[in-house]
C-alpha cells in the first residue's frame, strides 16, 4: 500500500475536520485488495473521525456494542491519543460496509470472538496520534512556531512558552489544509492519563432511565408487528394453516405464510400473539422427526473412530508410552449443546420499499444482514440499508442473521415496515446452537509424575465450515474448533486430532460465548485435573510445575492461589477447583470454592480470578466482564440443560432453561495483574474458565470426577 | 373496548381487548418502549412496572387489571426520590452491560426500596431474584441498591 494512502484528510461541512484512514488489511484481504486496486490505488478509508468547530469529536465505530463496554474502551483510546476529554467524543455506528468496516483480525465486519479491543489498539492509536499531530501542526501554523514548542490537553492546543491557547474546533478547518504527516507514533504508554483508569461508561445513564433503544423498540409510521411460529420440529414446513380464528382477533391484520413460518400480523404484539394462538396450522414435519440428543451425541462419538485433521502433532506418544514405569491415562469427555438465550429476543424490523428495503436491528454481523435478506428477496445487498442499534444481548446468537432472512420472508408480502418479534419460546425452541463435542484424552505420567505425552482427539461440528469457509485452508482443521485444545503446557509429546461432524440440516450451529476454548478449555483443565491426581499431586502445584513455558499463566495461577488462600482447611464436602486458560490474547485462572450439601445441591462460595489481559483499557469494564462471563459460565455448567427429542427442543421458556439468579451469585474477586502487554479480549474468557473449576471442585468436594455437565443432584448425594 | 390509563401522571385512552398484557399497551400503543420484554410469562422481569407503587410483571397483567390504579415506567421513575437515588446508584456503580433488563431491575430495586428502606444483602437477593440479567451483572445490581439503601434519609 502506497503510504499516502493511509490518510486523507477534507474539510467537513461547516468547517469541519474529516480525518479518513486507510488501516492495513488483514495478508488475505490485503492481498485481495491490492489486486483489484492494481489500476490506479484507489482511496477506501475504513476509520473516519470527524472534528466539528464546536469541538465535538465523532469517531465513526465499526465495531457494535452489545455490553461488554467496546463503545466506551475504544473511544478512551482516542481521547488518549488526541488528549480530549472522554466526554467529547461521540460514536456514530458504521454503515453495513465489509471494503472499509472489516475487522482486521477476520476480514469480515462482524463483533465477536473477543477481537475489538485487539483490532482497535492497532487501528485507533495510530488515527488518534496522527490526528492529534495535524492540529498540533495547525496551531504552529498560526502561531509561527515550531511544532515543539507546543503541547495539547483537553482538546486545546497550547503554546507552552505563552499560554496561548486554540481549541481544537477551531483549528480543525486550518488542520484540514495541511500536509499528512508521515507515521506518527502513538503515545509511550508511561504517559497515560484516560487508558489504564476506570473509566465510566458513556452509555450508562441512558440504560438506566429507558432511553436507550434496542432493535426491538423501533417505531415506525404504518409499522405493524408480527408474531411468528415455526414447525415445532426443526426444519419442518407448513402444510396448511386454518387462520379463520386468527383474523377475528381485534388487531390482528394478516396472516403471512412462507414455506416454514407463519406470522400474525397485527396493531400491537399483545394482538399478535393472541391471534397466533389461534391459528391452526398443519405442519410437514420433514425429516428431523427422529433427531434427539442421544442421537447426535452418537453420530459425535462415533465420529471419534474416523481419521481426522492433525492439528499439532509434536514427539512420539507411542515412545512415551512405551518408557518404563509410565502410566498411560485415557478418558472421554464431552460438551453438551446449548442456545444462547440473550434477554433481548431475536427481531428485526423490516420494510421493503420502491425496490429497496431498510432494516433496523442490533446484529454482530451487519452485512450478514443484508446477505440473508438478499437470499430471500430479489433486492441486492447494496440496496439494503441496515440501521443498527446497541444490542441487548449477543454473545453469538446475533452473529447469524438467519431470522432476518426468515422475518424478509414474511415481510417482502407487505408494502408497510413489519416488526417481527420471536417469543422467548422460538427464541429457545429455534436458536442456534452450540455444538455437542466429544473428546477423547489420552496422557503419559513418568515415575516422577511429569506430563510426557498428551493427545486430544475431538468430533463435532466445525461452525467455521458454514459461517466463514474462507477460514478454511484445504487439510488444515477448523481454527476454532481446536483452539486452546494442545493445553497450554510443557509436554514434549502433543497431538491433536479433528474430526468434524455435523447434526442434520436444520440444527445450525453456531458461536456461542467462549467458542472453541470454552469447549477445549474445559476438557483440557478437566483432564489436566484427573492427571494430577493420578500423579499424587497438589492441581495448583502441579500445573505450575508444567508451564515452564507460560510465564504469564504462571503469574495468574499463583496470584488466584494465592488470594484464594489455596491449601487452607475446608469443612467436608466444600472443595476447591482450579482452572486456567490461555486464549484471545488474555490469561486466567480462578480457584472455585464450593459446598455440596447431602441431597446434593451445589452451592457455590466463591470465585477468585486472577487475569492478565495485557493492557487493562478500562479496567472496570475488565473487571465487569469477568464478573458477567463467570454467570454465564455458572449458568451453563450448572443449570445449561438443552434436549432435543422427536426432532423437538424440549425446553422454551425461563422455566425450564433457567438462567442463574441473583440469589444463586456467589462472592467473586477479581484480580487483574498488571501488565503492559498489547490487550487482550476479555469477553468470552470469563465465561470458559468456569466450567473446568467447577468441575474440579466438586471433584475436591466429593471425590467423584465428571466428564459431562451439567451434574444432577441425584449423582452429588451424600 | 377503550381504557382510560393513568401513566406516568397522564391519562392515556386505550382502545384494545381487555385481556391484553399491560407490556404490549405500554410500548406497541402508547410507544413507553422503555419496558421491555423478555419471556411474556413473568420469569424474567424485564417488564416490571409499578401498578399504585408495587411491582407487577406487565407482560402478564392484564389492562383490564389497572382499572383507577396509577401506572409509573422507567420513564417516570426517576421523577421520585427513590427512583433518583437508584438510578445514580445505578450510575456510580456502572450495573448496565447490554443493558436490556435493567429497566425491570431498577423498577424492581425501586420498590424494594419504597417498602424496605434499609434492606440486608439477603432482603435483596429476595426481592432482586425474579429479574434476570443475561449479561450477569447481579453483583453489582447488590452493590447499587445497598449504595442507594446508605443514601436514604433517616427514619423518623
Amino acid at each position: 500500500m502506497e503510504r499516502r494512502d493511509f490518510l486523507k484528510i477534507g474539510a467537513g461541512t461547516g468547517g469541519a475536520f474529516v480525518a479518513s484512514f486507510c488501516l492495513p488489511l488483514p495478508a488475505g484481504a490485503a492481498k485481495a485488495s491490492a489486486k483489484a486496486s492494481a489500476g490506479g490505488a484507489a482511496f477506501e478509508p475504513n476509520v473516519y473521525i470527524r472534528i466539528a468547530p464546536s469541538g465535538k469529536i465523532t469517531y465513526v465505530i465499526p465495531f457494535v456494542e452489545m455490553g461488554q463496554g467496546s463503545f466506551t474502551a475504544i473511544p478512551m483510546m482516542l481521547a488518549e491519543e488526541m488528549d480530549v476529554p472522554l466526554s467529547s467524543i461521540t460514536v456514530e455506528q458504521a454503515p453495513a460496509d465489509e471494503k472499509r468496516y472489516a475487522n482486521p483480525v477476520f476480514g469480515m465486519q462482524i463483533t465477536g470472538g473477543s477481537a475489538s479491543m485487539i483490532a482497535a489498539w492497532k487501528a485507533v492509536r495510530g488515527a488518534g496520534a496522527t490526528c492529534r499531530a495535524m492540529l498540533v501542526n495547525a496551531a504552529a501554523d498560526t502561531w509561527q512556531c515550531g511544532a515543539q514548542d507546543c503541547a495539547t490537553r483537553d482538546g486545546k492546543v497550547v503554546q507552552t512558552a505563552t499560554g496561548k491557547q486554540l481549541s481544537y474546533g477551531a483549528l480543525a478547518s486550518k488542520a484540514a489544509t495541511l500536509p499528512v504527516p508521515k507515521d506518527v507514533p502513538p503515545k509511550d504508554p508511561k504517559a497515560y492519563r484516560l487508558v489504564g483508569t476506570p473509566a465510566k461508561r458513556l452509555d450508562t445513564k441512558s440504560k438506566t432511565d429507558g432511553s436507550t433503544r434496542f432493535g426491538i423498540d423501533t417505531r415506525l409510521p404504518g409499522m405493524k408487528v408480527a408474531a411468528i411460529t415455526h414447525c415445532p420440529v426443526v426444519g419442518g414446513k407448513v402444510r396448511r394453516v386454518d387462520d379463520s380464528k386468527a383474523l377475528a382477533v381485534r388487531g390482528v391484520r394478516r396472516v403471512l405464510v412462507a414455506d416454514d413460518i407463519v406470522g400474525v400480523v397485527a396493531d400491537h404484539y399483545g394482538a399478535a400473539r393472541k391471534g397466533l394462538a389461534a391459528l391452526v396450522i398443519d405442519w410437514d414435519e420433514g425429516p428431523n422427526a427422529g433427531f434427539s440428543t442421544a442421537a447426535w451425541k452418537a453420530s459425535v462419538r462415533d465420529a471419534l473412530k474416523r481419521k481426522g485433521i492433525v492439528s499439532k502433532q509434536e514427539g512420539d506418544f507411542a515412545a512415551a508410552k512405551a518408557a518404563p514405569g509410565t502410566r498411560l491415562v485415557e478418558v472421554e469427555y464431552d460438551a453438551p449443546t446449548m442456545v444462547h438465550a440473550p434477554l433481548e429476543p431475536m427481531n428485526c424490523t423490516l420494510h421493503f420499499h420502491d425496490g429497496a428495503c431498510d432494516v433496523w436491528l442490533g446484529t454482530q454481523a451487519p452485512v450478514k444482514t443484508q446477505q440473508a435478506i438478499a437470499a430471500v428477496s430479489s433486492v441486492p445487498v447494496e440496496k439494503i440499508q441496515v440501521h443498527n442499534f446497541l444490542i441487548g444481548g449477543g454473545f453469538g446468537r446475533r452473529l447469524d442473521a438467519e431470522y432476518v432472512g426468515q422475518a424478509a420472508k414474511l415481510a417482502k408480502q407487505v408494502d408497510f415496515p413489519l416488526k417481527v418479534v420471536y417469543s422467548r419460546e422460538e427464541d429457545i425452541r429455534h436458536g442456534s446452537f452450540r455444538p455437542l463435542y466429544c473428546d477423547e484424552m489420552a496422557a503419559t505420567l513418568d515415575p516422577a509424575g511429569k506430563i510426557t505425552a498428551f493427545s486430544h482427539r475431538l468430533s463435532g461440528s466445525s461452525i467455521v465450515a458454514r459461517y466463514a469457509p474462507q477460514w478454511l485452508q484445504p487439510g488444515v482443521a477448523d481454527p476454532d474448533a481446536v483452539e486452546a485444545a494442545e493445553t497450554p503446557y510443557s509436554i514434549p509429546a502433543k497431538t491433536v486430532e479433528y474430526v468434524p461432524v455435523e447434526p442434520p440440516s436444520g440444527y445450525m450451529t453456531a458461536f456461542w460465548r467462549g467458542v472453541g476454548p470454552n469447549h477445549n478449555g474445559w476438557v483440557v483443565e478437566g483432564f489436566m485435573d484427573e492427571l494430577a491426581v493420578t500423579a499424587k499431586a497438589d492441581p495448583v502445584a502441579f500445573r505450575l510445575a508444567h508451564l515452564g513455558d507460560n510465564p504469564r499463566l504462571k503469574a495468574v495461577l499463583e496470584t488466584a492461589a494465592a488470594k484464594s488462600g489455596w491449601g487452607t482447611p475446608l469443612p467436608a464436602r466444600t472443595g476447591r477447583g482450579v482452572a486456567v486458560l490461555n486464549a484471545w490474547g488474555s490469561h486466567i485462572a480462578m480457584v472455585m470454592e464450593l459446598a455440596v450439601t447431602p441431597d446434593g445441591a451445589v452451592m457455590v462460595r466463591r470465585l477468585t480470578t486472577a487475569l492478565d489481559c495485557g493492557v487493562a483499557v478500562n479496567p472496570d469494564s475488565v473487571v465487569a466482564q469477568m464478573e458477567g462471563g463467570h454467570i454465564f459460565g455458572l449458568t451453563a455448567v450448572m443449570l445449561g440443560q438443552l434436549t432435543i427429542d422427536k426432532g423437538r427442543v424440549q425446553q422454551s421458556n425461563f422455566h425450564d432453561y433457567p438462567l442463574m439468579r441473583i440469589d444463586q451469585t456467589p462472592r467473586m474477586d477479581v484480580h487483574l495483574v498488571r501488565s503492559s502487554a498489547e490487550p487482550g479480549g476479555v469477553g468470552e474468557i470469563g465465561t470458559a474458565i468456569v466450567a473446568p473449576a467447577y468441575i474440579n471442585a466438586l471433584y475436591a468436594a466429593t471425590g467423584k470426577r465428571f466428564r459431562s455437565y451439567p451434574v444432577a443432584p441425584e449423582e452429588l448425594k451424600a | 373496548m377503550a381504557y382510560q390509563l393513568k401513566i406516568n401522571g397522564t391519562m392515556r385512552s386505550v382502545d384494545v381487548d381487555g385481556d391484553t398484557p399491560l407490556l404490549w399497551v405500554l410500548r406497541d400503543v402508547v410507544g413507553l418502549t422503555g419496558t421491555k420484554f423478555g419471556c411474556g410469562m413473568a420469569m424474567c422481569g424485564a417488564c416490571t412496572v409499578h401498578v399504585d407503587g408495587n411491582p407487577v410483571r406487565s407482560c402478564s397483567f392484564p389492562v383490564e387489571a389497572v382499572g383507577k390504579q396509577a401506572v409509573t415506567t422507567i420513564e417516570a421513575v426517576g421523577q421520585t426520590p427513590v427512583g433518583k437515588r437508584i438510578q445514580a446508584a445505578w450510575v456510580a456503580k456502572d450495573v448496565p452491560q447490554c443493558g436490556y433488563c435493567q429497566s425491570g431491575q431498577i423498577m424492581s430495586a425501586c420498590a424494594l426500596l419504597r417498602q424496605n428502606p434499609r434492606p440486608s444483602e439477603a432482603d435483596v437477593d429476595a426481592a432482586m431474584s425474579g429479574n434476570l440479567c443475561r449479561c450477569g451483572t447481579y453483583p453489582r445490581i447488590r452493590s447499587a441498591i445497598l449504595m442507594a439503601a446508605a443514601g436514604a434519609p433517616a427514619k423518623g
